[in-house]
């Protein structure tokens, strides 16, 4: 039975059930609500709650579970002298895998007898012929092993699916029976419908923990996988950078280092675009812009913020690489030649600046904001002009602020990916000239990540670690930016 | 610090000036004052400046990809000739040979020489045979009629059309000779190319690597519409039962400090780091289909919930605590008031907030990158509602790194072309945010 069906069926019984409930408890009333402890209608609930959760619940794990104990059930049949030189047992399994559906498929179009997809013994040359000709294999040769590995993988999926379906309509069941029985006018439906209302609502604001669980979980395993396979102490030291996907590792130097570099020093770059321009229009519209100016220009800074980093992306590639190669590049308007091609520390940079100039200033102008009106009366009383009193007071009294703001701008610009891929370029330096091209992390776990299926080389599993480090870093800007504007927004409330 | 310890002699003797005349320092601080305020105007300036230069790229650079350039030639094919090229060996060429005759012939008709070389009319009108041949096997009773055939032309002959290629840049490839643009020129003095709007590139597949003038967003469009339905139907329910606890039943403990703690920090994680657990949860560990929307809107709800609990919870803090204490006064329960009375008022400002995150993920790149979103040649639409979520797609931003990724120049208008799609749709999203907020916005 397809699991479309066992949810409809699922739902509808939990339907009747709300009706039942409902109607069970109006009766037990005399047909009169008011004899009920809560709304008939929470009678009809607290039944539905009963069969949905727990049914669903069950459905769930066993989904999630059933791969995995079958994963490891059909691996243990494969010899280890089936592994090729080269391969790991989580190719071999994604081959069984692709072929139990390739099997199960065959047998939905009529290629292939259901007998046949079953037989142990069948003759193992027309089997592989008959999945080709169905068009679901995609390599030549499959080994009898790999073909007997899918049959029983297809047994097990079988069964696991009846037993499943059996499990879920049993507990529907027992959910209705527990949920009419309780339909009495004396049983508080309304509290306990509330109480699962309440957990689910717990359920839902915990997916903010799970979430954080999950990244660093998923980070942490393949980071220690890959520290297994590589020298943690020459990836966080190492100053070279090539991987190579030709062998098993070994050739591959993977130091972070010139990665880093290129990360902090684009960074730098767009922080000495978006740092002045910020603070100086976020300055000017919180103490020298009418209100018709501020509603005009906050608004036009913030599109800024909204537009997706592709855009910028392809911005940087297409029109600042060319432009800068024309001022600063070979025969260009300087006739200099620091530039030679257009993806460059410059161009990602500034590019980057760009795309923070509302960060910094939005965030700016708030916080300069909230410094008290009546500092800024004590210094012009004293006869500062309205600048002097920008640069000696207010600026002073926000500066903590500012320095929050700040350091959430250098997490973004560290954490920024398609605008470094397509302006900053591919070849990891370490070099102080801003006009050559470099790399940064961002940009290296894409491209060790994209189009590689395969997670058992160091040459992958290294953008984990690498994402590791990227997370570690953000976090602790945003951590130390979070605390810094909190305190400072403390001082003056 | 008191007068008294200062000695009066060596205070310099105060100087006399009238309140009318500004004195040198007076000056000096004015004249900073102008310029500090100067600064300021110049980063709005600099800001703006920068908004303008953005648009104007998007637009002049992406325009030419909505329009191709067509080549409409009168043909006619009699019954012989359509014989005598289904009995060739290379029967498309045969067609292309007649079809390139009559081409030349009303070039000639107009006044009009041009050399008639088989390989240059390739190079600017691509193969031309096949669609005849297809077109006359479909259609046999057109034989020895009339046919007004438009053929869509090269894309760097469109390139020379709208000013992308000019004589002058042009090298000579296997692509487009410089010769070719005689032919070109010839055609344009006679009035049979021009240029019409694209519809394929709105309505479209993409293509293969080679052929930048077919390449369309049309199923990227399909694929993110598709990855923004699980998005919606995700995030909104769990991000506004997320906010209603935290707002209104959340006690002050520990559990609480730590989801708090938990979102503001998931609110500043980078993107890719998304794409990382994505790629690890959902591929790796659950085995679900690469490249698929359904993935992609899992990976942007968990991405964009933290910015819709961000606005929800504002929105239901708006909501007077009168409205719960009547609600809670004739009766209700905690849980009624909530969602009997404050939700409902706090619906516009939730929806308001959905709406942004919405336009948020839908320009989101970088964690698709890492699902395998990218690379992959969406060359048709899902076949139905359930393949739309679970087959292979892309996505708007992630076609458009696709097509900025490729080698073929041709494909940099179909990106920016493909932003400004993605612009209008991001537009349009945040206008009936906007919309909806000051229609539904209440001031208490």
């Amino acid at each position: 039975m397809p699991l479309s069906w066992l949810v409809i069926i699922v739902l509808a019984v939990s339907a009747v059930g709300y009706y039942l409930g409902r109607s069970r408890a109006l009766a037990a009333a005399g047909g009169n609500s008011r004899d009920l402890h809560s709304l008939p209608s929470y009678y009809g609930a607290n039944v539905l709650m009963k069969i949905i959760v727990p049914a669903f619940g069950v459905m769930v794990i066993w989904l999630l579970a059933q791969p995995l104990i079958i994963d490891r059930s059909v691996a243990s049949m494969i010899p280890p002298s089936e592994i090729d030189e080269g391969a790991s047992i989580g190719l071999v399994m994604a081959e069984v895998n692709r072929t139990a559906e390739g099997i199960r498929n065959a047998v939905a179009e009529g290629t292939m007898s259901r007998e046949m997809a079953e037989d142990g013994r069948a003759e193992f040359v027309d089997f592989t012929q008959r999945l080709k000709d169905a068009g679901q294999i995609v390599t030549s040769n499959l080994s009898a092993t790999i073909v007997r590995a899918a049959q029983r993988t297809n047994e097990m999926v079988a069964a696991g699916n009846m037993y499943m379906t059996a499990l879920v309509l049993l507990i529907a069941a027992a959910g209705l029976g527990w949920g009419v029985k309780e339909a009495k006018p004396l049983f508080r439906a309304r509290n306990v419908v509330e109480q699962g209302i309440r957990a689910l609502l717990i359920g839902a604001a915990s997916i903010a923990i799970l979430t954080t669980i999950g990244i660093v979980f998923s980070l942490a395993f393949n980071t220690v996988e890959f520290f297994r396979l590589y020298n943690a102490w020459d990836f966080l030291f190492g100053v070279e950078w090539a991987p190579s996907f030709s062998g098993r590792g070994g050739s591959s130097s993977l130091g972070v280092i010139p990665l880093l570099w290129g990360t902090f020093y684009i960074s730098i770059v767009a922080l000495a675009v978006a740092i002045p321009v910020g603070l100086f229009a976020a300055i000017y519209l919180s103490e020298y812009a009418s209100p018709k100016v501020r509603a005009f220009a906050k608004p036009m800074l913030e599109i800024l913020a909204g537009i997706p980093t592709i855009v910028y992306g392809l911005f940087a590639l297409l029109t600042v690489g060319p432009l800068l190669v024309e001022i600063f590049g070979e025969g260009g308007w300087l006739g200099v030649n620091w530039q030679g091609g257009g993806r460059a520390v410059m161009t990602a940079g500034i590019v980057m600046g760009i795309m923070l100039i509302p960060f910094v200033s939005s965030l700016s102008d708030d916080i300069i904001n909230a410094v008290p009106q009546s500092m800024r009366d004590g210094s012009y009383g004293i006869g500062a002009t309205q600048s002097e009193t920008i640069r000696q007071v207010v600026i002073p009294a926000a500066l903590p602020g500012i320095v929050g703001a700040i350091l959430l701008a250098a997490s973004r610009a560290i954490g920024e990916t398609m605008i470094v891929v397509l302006g900053a370029g591919a070849a990891a330096r370490l070099s102080l000239n801003p006009f050559e091209a470099m790399t940064t992390v961002t940009a290296k776990i894409v491209s060790q990540l994209t189009g590689d299926s395969d997670f058992a080389s160091p040459e992958a599993l290294v953008a984990f670690a690498l994402g590791m480090t990227l997370f570690i870093l953000t976090l602790c800007l945003n951590v130390i930016a979070l605390v810094i504007v909190r305190k400072y927004r403390e001082q003056y409330d | 610090m008191s007068d008294a310890t200062i000695d009066p002699v060596t205070q310099p003797a105060p100087k006399r000036s009238s309140l009318h005349q500004t004195d040198a320092r007076t000056r000096k601080r004015n004249a900073a004052e102008k310029r500090f305020k100067a600064y300021g105007i110049c980063a709005i300036a600099v800001g703006i400046f920068f908004l303008v230069v953005l648009a104007v790229s998007i637009i002049r650079s992406g325009l030419p990809a909505f329009t191709q350039t067509v080549v409409s030639v009168e043909f006619t094919m009699t019954q012989d000739q359509f014989d005598a090229a289904e009995g060739e060996l290379f029967k498309t060429k045969a067609y292309s040979a007649f079809f390139n005759n009559a081409l030349v012939e009303t070039l000639k008709e107009k006044g009009l020489e041009v050399e008639s070389d088989a390989k240059a009319f390739e190079r600017i009108l691509g193969k031309t045979g096949g669609t005849l041949r297809e077109f006359y096997r479909a259609n046999p009773d057109e034989l020895g009629k009339e046919v007004d055939f438009e053929l869509s032309a090269s894309s760097r002959v469109d390139g020379y059309m709208n000013g992308r290629l000019t004589r002058d840049n042009m090298e000579d490839s296997r692509f487009l000779e410089a010769a070719d643009l005689d032919i070109v020129d010839a055609m344009i003095t006679a009035g049979i190319i021009k240029e019409t709007f694209n519809w394929n590139f709105i309505t479209g597949a993409d293509s293969g690597v080679d052929n930048p003038g077919g390449a369309g967003i049309g199923a990227s469009v399909v694929g993110s519409f598709f990855m923004m339905l699980v998005v919606l139907c995700l995030s909104l329910p769990i991000g506004v039962a997320a906010s209603i606890y935290l707002e209104e039943f959340a006690p002050q403990n520990k559990f609480t400090d730590l989801i708090e703690v938990n979102i503001s920090n998931l609110a500043a994680v980078p993107s890719i780091v998304f794409g990382i657990l994505g790629l690890a949860v959902f591929i790796q560990f659950m085995h679900l289909p690469q490249s698929a929307p359904l993935v992609g809107g899992l990976v942007l709800t968990l991405m964009t919930l933290p910015t819709i609990i961000i606005s929800t919870r504002a929105s239901l803090k708006a909501v007077p605590p009168s409205i719960r204490d009547a609600a809670l006064g004739l009766g209700a329960s905690r849980m009624q008031a909530v969602f009997h009375h404050v939700l409902p008022l706090a619906m516009p400002g939730i929806l308001t907030g959905t709406i942004i995150g919405l336009a948020q993920a839908l320009g989101e790149t970088a964690p698709l990158l890492l699902i395998g979103m990218v690379g992959f040649v969406a060359r048709g639409y899902p076949e139905g509602f359930i393949s739309g979520f679970t087959d292979p797609n892309s996505a708007m931003p992630a076609q458009i790194y696709t097509w900025a990724a490729r080698a073929d120049v041709g494909f940099y208008e179909k990106a920016w072309g493909g932003i400004i799609i993605l612009l209008i749709f991001l537009l349009t999203m945040n206008i009936l945010a906007v919309i909806l907020r000051r229609r539904f916005e209440r001031r208490w």
